[in-house]
């Protein structure tokens, strides 16, 4: 101690440095979770009014545990579509989640358990806090925190909004249907950024409405994947104009 | 048939995700790769939005909804967060129910 010296001042300097890192991770991590789970209680209540009941609801939220793909779910089943329809639109809303594992498991380097575990924390927002870091401890610690932050609060809110919502009877009554579609458009108004995602959204749009007085319910939102499909399938065209590097 | 539904796509959400954590990087790095499954996820929301604003059974229909999800987006446009949006949504189509008797 007390021969350190300069050695002493630097390496105190960068522990209160990686001291501090640690609480921005850790207090954004808190921030979004929070953010999320708030939500899980309309995730809740919607779920139980589609008309699964409270266990079925808690199940997908501890076993599905990806927003997108649990409000899809019960979307289609609650509009009369079929299980399979109901099974295959959360399935395809949950393969960006592969691109986030690919991203994120080289940052983690966990085998076994581990992975699976971090393999069922993959979601939009763990992934997010994670490449959000600067050096690949900070995005360790930003994963598992959200991950498991949002994993906690999403389940118990999801439980309460479950448990109100069988309470409240008639959906339409209060809006409940309305407020379906809003939180999908909540998860979608994020991601419209570029000009090929506002087209492939409004294509998509007009394939579902044009296809659901002619097909059973559930196939016209599956219908709209081909268009992301062969939109995505080439190069933008003017990729370096429309997405600036960074 | 619920309980097998929930149960099938939870599995498939998972293995999804699991596969993202075992398959070698640049397979799934690769732009076209990339591109689609953002786009898949944009796609598949809009035409839930969609769906779930003016259509019911199997028929289109203008109601309560597209109102709501009118308010909806000026709240997303005005930033506000998602459960306000979500609450607004659900407000204004309960409101204008109640109105029209």
């Amino acid at each position: 101690m007390t021969a350190g010296g300069a050695g002493d001042g630097v390496a105190h300097g960068t522990g209160a440095q990686e001291h501090a890192d640690r609480r921005t991770v850790l207090r954004q991590a808190a921030g979004v979770s929070i953010a999320t789970g708030l939500y899980g209680v309309s995730f809740g209540a919607l779920s139980v009014v589609s008309g699964l009941d409270v266990l079925q609801t808690v199940a997908l939220s501890v076993l599905m545990f990806t927003g997108g793909s649990q409000f899809a779910f019960i979307g289609v089943l609650g509009a009369a579509g079929s299980p399979v329809a109901a099974v295959s639109t959360a399935a395809l809303l949950g393969v960006r989640n592969a691109l986030y594992g690919a991203v994120v498991a080289p940052l983690l380097e966990v085998g076994g358990a581990r992975r699976w575990a971090a393999a069922q924390l993959t979601i939009d927002e763990s992934t997010a806090v994670a490449v959000a870091q600067r050096s690949p401890a900070l995005s360790r610690i930003g994963f598992w925190a959200t991950g498991l932050g949002v994993f906690v609060l999403w389940n118990v809110t999801t439980l309460l909004g479950a448990l109100a919502g069988a309470r409240l009877g008639d959906p339409t009554r209060w809006g409940l249907d309305a407020a379906a579609a809003a939180a999908f458009l909540g998860l979608l108004w994020p991601r419209l950024a570029s000009r090929r995602a506002q087209g492939v959204a409004l294509l998509a749009a007009l394939v579902a409405l044009t296809l659901t007085p002619v097909v059973p319910a559930g196939l016209p939102v599956l219908a709209a994947a081909v268009v992301a499909v062969l939109a995505g399938w080439r190069a933008p065209d003017s990729a370096p104009a429309s997405e600036p590097p960074g | 048939m619920t309980w097998i539904a929930v149960l099938a796509a939870a599995a498939l959400c998972f293995a999804i995700k699991l596969l993202g954590h075992q398959v070698p990087t640049d397979w799934l790095a690769r732009p076209r790769a990339a591109r689609i499954s953002g786009l898949l996820t944009v796609a598949l929301l809009a035409a839930l939005v969609v769906v779930q604003t003016a259509t019911s059974q199997g028929r289109l229909v203008i109601d309560a909804r597209l109102a709501a999800l009118g308010v909806a987006a000026v709240a997303l446009w005005l930033r506000a967060p998602f459960l306000v949006v979500v609450v607004l949504a659900a407000l204004v189509a309960a409101g204008i129910r109640a109105l029209a008797g």
